[in-house]
């Protein structure tokens, strides 16, 4: 991959916790227009990567460079962060549970943040028609006005993956989107990944195979804080150190 | 879009119109405009109330919107009645002084009417020169300034160092106790440049209106509060209604959320944090002048924590809770700590008000914290909500 | 027998060769009768001689009477008698010599002999003299301990012999040192002054110090050049280690310049060349400027009617001409000098004491904190919760300990009876607290705080109904009374200690507690990870009571504890609820040794600050709150940081 394409490189990040080093020498990279599937067993480091790239976690040793111009993330705070266009969604739904659906995606759509600016903010017909556009697609159009904390969990996955779209992030970090979802609402999430992922990088952290192999993508093993193997999911399925660390257990 | 701000906040006119019926009608019957069934004595109380409720509107924009339990504001509210206090009483004894001046064999100059204010007002902490700290005292126009600057100044600065580091909680509640305690123990100070313990008096003589009775004084001062208090009313609606408001509250909620949504939460922090305190503090310098004289002992953090209360048995993340609450319990304080009602004879005890009022309020509270966390505020609700359905 | 023959030699010294032949008390003093009667300052020496020389044993009671005005003289008989009471009348007269009866005589007979004050002095310091020589320990110590509390230069000579017959080892030392100290102050040769100062380097006791401090007293001295012979301490020069302000009001003062206008004096003069409402052709009504009435005043003196001001030239002029001096009231350099290196080097010693003393304050001041503070730290660490009513629960002890002891009036017994019962008394009033209104608040830790406060308002009034508002007495044991005292900068209470203990045995126990039961080993399951915890058959609802418990009943013995030195008031919780939280939010959450270290940084930091600033402990407290406001920048999770559920994330 040239620079150029690449949209996020981390090159040999090492972060410990007490001395348990949750994240080693890890090395990876995701192009600005990629769909990227992230696996590995539990305490791998999969959460602990996303912790780093969103500013959670600050590294021990390493860069994380990001964009065309290559902005070192490790410094920035995590709103900077969000703000150049990473946008993240927890493993565990996280909306603002006391809000309507239309306020939090009032929140999410992408506008200058600072206190001031939103003071002024007058909602126009664009923002308007944005919001029903992004209703539409996570299938909350007719919940516009309910408060977010009466969602099903489902709806409440969707609502952040709606408010994720409505940031329009160049990198999208979702962990476990489909946890807890019916099969068809699982299948709808899946569309969604994959359309957003065809102007902007999609990372994927997931647990379940089934979803991992629908979402058809170039697939990374991690594994003891660093990358085990990368490729697409039926060549790192037949990788033997992946069976081990897999099966082995 | 003001006419469906309006609309959307139906509670505002239902607020403005009660207030200006209260405000009205204790006008009319005032004894300094209308036909003196009210004591001059009562509608200071009821002006200090409305000053009372804006603090803990005030109050509740920070904490029951914003999540951050303050247990400090009284230093904001105190420092706006010292810098209004400054004023007061610099011009006021420069009259007084001027007038004992005139006698002198020699017309006075600037210098010597000058030395005697300083003596007369720092005499009794045993000095005679004016601190640096009084050099606006002369001007009333810089001295508000100040008493919109300095608790702004004070609540940027303590914001900026809490909330950059991360302190949440009841951490931070700590910390703004702590603030408020450091502030007034700095004040008892004798050289501290304020009067030390005996803090500052005769606020409730305005220079310049000797032949003016405080009967009439005090409903200016009555209409003064009202009119700040409807104002900040709809100023604090209208930024908790909007996109702004939205952010604030999902502060509240989950700031970790907001922060991975790109806002800087520490800069809204502080953006309401600021205004509060300016708002509290704009609240102390229209009190003060009622109450007649601020002192440190004003800002003991049990002060602060009654504000709390009171926003807490209103109801808070409501702004009519919040002037419910305050209203309420300080008046009923009021009532009962000022001897007016009746002792009760158990028997073989004679309950006395004065004394077990604080019990009762205290186990009240918790009651309240207990079984009504939504305070009298959800009360309201809870009709609005059964009439709706 | 060795001793008997020093002292009688000594004795021969001291007296002298004999000046007269030995002869009786009564004797000498019928020579020198008129002396005795009318003796002053000037006339007492003499007498004073001849009595010594007279070797009588019964000269030391005799001055000792003299001084007493016990002495009468027969006017009949002319002789000198003691009464055996002078309220009888006929007196009974006792002999000088024997202190046997001789007689009566009638009262009107007998006259009082009442020396001036100055004789009584002579006659004091002559006795010292006596007693230094005699032969009862007591007595020498008196004396020794009688020219320690007065000295005077007749008395160095005196125990410089005495010092040097004195056989007891422990009282020639005291002598000894008592010599030093007096040859500083009288000595005429000025070597034997400077060994005796240089013999105290380092000595820190107050009485050396005081010795020592005269020496280096300076005035200051004006001249028109410099003059000789002086024992100069430093040169003063005006505008820099000397203000000019105060040079020109000293040259005023001695009156080698003319004074400066004040504001007063023009005015005055003004007002005294006021005519037709006008000064100087200015009207009165435009002089309401300074700069008016300086002009006014100008103009007079041009007209000659006032003395010209001041003018800064001539002030300039003035301190010019003149040399400015520290000049030390000791004329002797060599002695000032060795003065100066003698009390430099006790500062350095006194300064090390200091901060020995400040840090014995600032530990016991650390373990009132801890004792405070830890039942706050573990309640906090444990359930998360803020209790607001724990400074209550300090004042439930203080005041359990003010009961008991009306109950039990042994104040040992007593103590020993409040601390276990305040431990009950505030760990039920916890437990009840817990059951009734925290375990209702679980996981809102703001709402916690504010139900908790409720409490202690109510139970503050409560207090106040109960026991009034005006302090109770809560006091120690006699035992407790009283200070260890190192030297003469390091002392310590004894409460003080006291507490200390009491602190690191409930540090002891609660570490013992924590880490070797099963009770401590679910606590800290519970702190950890109470979802695991309540999975593995711990009852967290059962552990959180008992901690609650334990926590406030910490409180109860801290209450006894402080209200042992300070007062039984019912905000005597409230004065320390603040400082307890500071402690365990710099000390970190959760855990005993992060509370001792914030206790200990919170101590000695404000030991420290108010020593910089002695003046204003009100000032030392808000700097040492707007220090830890700064502190919690830099460590937002306090000094010892802990993980899981009380950490917060």
């Amino acid at each position: 991959m040239t620079r150029a394409e690449t949209l996020l490189e981390l090159d040999r990040i090492s972060v410990a916790f007490d001395g348990f080093k949750a994240i080693n020498e890890l090395s990876f990279a995701i192009g600005s227009a990629e769909l990227r599937a992230i696996i590995g067993p539990n305490g791998a480091g999969k959460t602990t990567m996303m912790d780093i790239i969103t500013g959670k976690t600050r590294a021990d040793s390493g860069q994380i460079k990001y964009g065309a111009h290559a902005v070192d993330l490790g410094q920035m705070s995590e709103s900077a962060i969000a703000q150049a266009g990473i946008g993240r969604k927890f493993q565990r739904p996280t909306v603002f549970e006391n809000q309507t659906v239309f306020e939090n995606l009032v929140l999410a759509l992408a506008h200058d943040r600072s206190p001031f600016s939103v003071l002024k903010y007058r909602m126009g017909r664009a923002d308007r028609v944005r919001i029903d556009v992004l209703a539409e697609e996570v299938g909350l159009s007719d919940h516009l006005t309910r408060i977010a904390g009466e969602l099903s969990h489902g709806q409440k996955q969707w609502l952040e993956i709606g408010m994720l779209l409505a940031q329009e992030p160049r990198l999208l970090l979702v962990d476990e989107p489909a946890a807890g979802m019916t099969p068809e609402e699982r299948e709808h999430t899946t569309d969604i990944l994959v359309r957003a992922a065809e102007t902007r990088a999609v990372m994927v952290v997931e647990h379940d195979m089934e979803f991992v192999r629908r979402l058809n993508c170039r697939v990374t093993v991690l594994h003891e804080g660093s990358v085990l193997a990368e490729g697409s999911i039926d060549h790192v399925m037949q990788d033997r150190q992946v069976i081990e660390v897999y099966l082995g257990r | 879009m003001e006419r469906t701000f309006l609309v959307r906040n139906p509670s505002i006119l239902i607020f403005i119109g009660v207030l200006a019926v209260v405000t009205l009608g204790a006008t009319l019957l005032s004894e300094g405009l209308g036909v003196g069934l009210l004591s001059t004595s009562f509608i200071k109380t009821l002006g200090k109330t409305l000053c009372l409720c804006l603090a803990a509107l005030a109050l509740d924009l920070v904490w029951g919107y914003c999540g951050i339990l303050s247990l400090g504001h009284f230093a904001f509210f105190g420092l706006g009645g010292y810098m209004i206090g400054m004023w007061l009483m610099y011009a006021r004894t420069e009259e007084i002084v001027s007038a004992s001046l005139a006698n002198a064999p020699l017309p006075a100059t600037p210098l010597e009417i000058r030395e005697a204010i300083g003596t007369q007002i720092f005499g009794v902490v045993g000095g005679s020169d004016i601190p640096m700290m009084w050099s606006f005292a002369d001007s009333l126009v810089l001295q508000l300034l100040l008493v919109l600057l300095i608790p702004g100044l004070l609540a940027f600065v303590f914001g900026w160092l809490a909330f950059r580091s991360r302190v949440t909680g009841v951490y931070l509640s700590i910390l703004t106790q702590a603030m408020t305690l450091a502030l007034s123990l700095y004040l008892f100070q004798n050289d501290s440049g304020l009067r030390g313990n005996n803090g500052l008096s005769g606020l409730q003589n305005l220079p310049g209106a000797d032949d003016i009775p405080q009967a009439l004084i005090s409903v200016w001062f009555l209409w003064a509060s009202a009119v700040s208090l409807a104002m900040v009313y709809i100023i604090s609606t209208w930024l908790m209604s909007g996109k702004f408001g939205s952010a604030i509250r999902a502060i509240r909620d989950d700031e970790n959320r907001l922060r991975y949504l790109g806002y800087s939460v520490e800069g809204y922090k502080l953006v309401v944090f600021v205004f509060s305190a300016v708002i509290t503090a704009i609240a102390g310098a229209l009190y003060y002048p009622q109450a007649g004289i601020v002192n440190p002992a004003e800002m003991a953090p049990i002060a602060s924590i009654y504000l709390v209360v009171w926003v807490a048995i209103g109801g808070r993340g409501r702004l009519y809770g919040a002037v419910i609450g305050a209203a309420f319990v300080s008046l009923v304080s009021s009532w009962f700590t000022g001897g007016q009602v009746p002792d009760l004879n158990l028997g073989f005890y004679t309950v006395k008000w004065v004394d077990w009022w604080l019990v009762l309020l205290g186990f009240g509270f918790v009651l309240v914290t207990l079984y009504a966390p939504k305070g009298l505020g959800g009360l309201v609700d809870m009709l609005v909500r059964r009439k709706e359905a | 027998m060795l001793r008997l023959l020093v002292s009688l030699i000594v004795f021969v010294l001291f007296i002298g060769p004999p000046q007269a032949q030995e002869s009786g008390l009564q004797a000498v003093l019928q020579n020198n009768q008129k002396a005795v009667e009318r003796a002053s300052r000037k006339t007492v020496d003499p007498l004073l001689d001849a009595l010594v020389a007279s070797r009588s044993p019964a000269v030391p009671q005799f001055l000792e009477k003299w001084r007493a005005k016990d002495v009468w003289l027969n006017q009949k008989d002319g002789l000198f008698y003691y009464l055996k009471s002078e309220k009888t009348d006929p007196v009974t007269l006792v002999d000088i010599e024997t202190g046997e009866a001789v007689g009566t005589a009638p009262k009107d007979d007998m006259k009082q002999l009442k020396p001036n004050s100055g004789v009584r002095e002579v006659l004091a310091s002559a006795l010292v003299r006596f007693q230094l020589q005699a032969d009862d320990k007591a007595r020498r110590i008196a004396a020794v301990s009688a020219i320690e509390r007065s000295a005077e230069p007749q008395h160095l000579d005196a125990l410089r012999k005495a010092a040097a017959a004195e056989a007891d080892a422990e009282l020639k030392l005291r002598m000894d040192r008592l010599v030093r100290l007096l040859a500083i102050r009288f000595d005429p040769d000025p070597a034997q002054r400077v060994a005796a100062i240089r013999s105290f380097a380092s000595n820190t006791a107050v009485d050396v110090r005081a010795a020592l401090n005269p020496l280096l007293a300076t005035t200051i001295v004006v001249a028109d050049k410099m003059p000789e012979g002086v024992n100069l301490a430093r040169r003063l020069t005006p505008g820099a280690n000397l203000s000019t302000e105060a040079a020109y009001d000293l040259l005023v003062e001695k009156g080698l310049a003319p004074a400066k206008l004040t504001r007063d004096v023009r005015d005055k003069a003004l007002l005294a060349h006021l005519q037709n409402e006008n000064v100087a052709g200015i009207p009165r009504a435009e002089l309401n400027t300074e700069a008016a009435r300086s002009e006014a005043y100008a103009l007079l003196a041009e007209n000659g009617l006032v003395p010209p001001p001041v003018t800064q030239a001539e002030i300039r002029e003035a301190l010019e001409a003149h040399v400015f001096l520290e000049v030390y009231a000791e004329s002797d350099a060599t002695v000032t000098n060795a003065a100066r290196e003698s009390l430099a080097s006790i500062e350095n010693r006194v300064d090390l004491y200091r901060s020995i003393d400040l840090g014995l304050d600032a530990l016991s001041l650390a373990s009132i904190y801890f004792l405070a503070a830890i039942g706050l730290a573990i309640t906090f660490g444990v359930m998360g919760v803020i209790n607001m009513a724990h400074g209550e629960f300090i004042m439930i002890g203080a005041y359990t300990g003010y009961v008991v002891q009306q109950v039990i009036p042994d104040y040992t017994i007593s103590i020993i009876v409040a601390l276990p019962l305040a431990f009950l008394i505030a760990f039920a009033a916890g437990v009840a607290l817990e059951r009734l209104v925290i375990r209702h608040l679980v996981h809102r830790p703001l709402e916690t705080l504010l139900a908790t406060f409720g409490i202690s308002i109510a139970l503050q009034q409560l207090a106040k109904n109960i026991f009034g508002t005006q302090a109770r007495p809560l006091t120690s044991p006699a035992w407790l009374d009283g200070a260890w005292v190192i030297n003469d900068v390091i002392s310590i209470s004894l409460i003080r200690i006291a507490i200390f203990v009491l602190a690191l045995g409930f540090l002891g126990l609660l570490i013992f507690i924590l880490t070797r039961t099963r009770f401590g080993l679910e606590v800290r399951a519970v702190t950890q990870n109470p979802r695991m915890a309540s999975s593995m058959g711990i009852n967290p609802d059962r552990i959180n009571m008992l901690t609650f418990g334990l926590g406030s009943g910490i409180a109860g013995i801290a209450g006894v504890a402080i209200g042992l030195f300070a007062k039984v008031t019912s905000e005597l919780g409230s004065a320390y609820i603040v400082q307890s939280f500071m402690t365990v939010v710099v000390g970190g959450v959760g855990n005993i040794w992060g509370t001792l270290a914030g206790a200990g940084m919170i101590g000695s930091l404000q030991k420290v600050i108010e020593f910089l600033n002695p003046s204003n402990t009100l000032a030392a407290q808000t700097y040492m709150i707007i220090f830890i406001i700064i502190f919690i920048q830099f460590r937002p999770k306090g000094i010892i940081a802990l993980k899981g559920r009380a950490a917060g994330d």
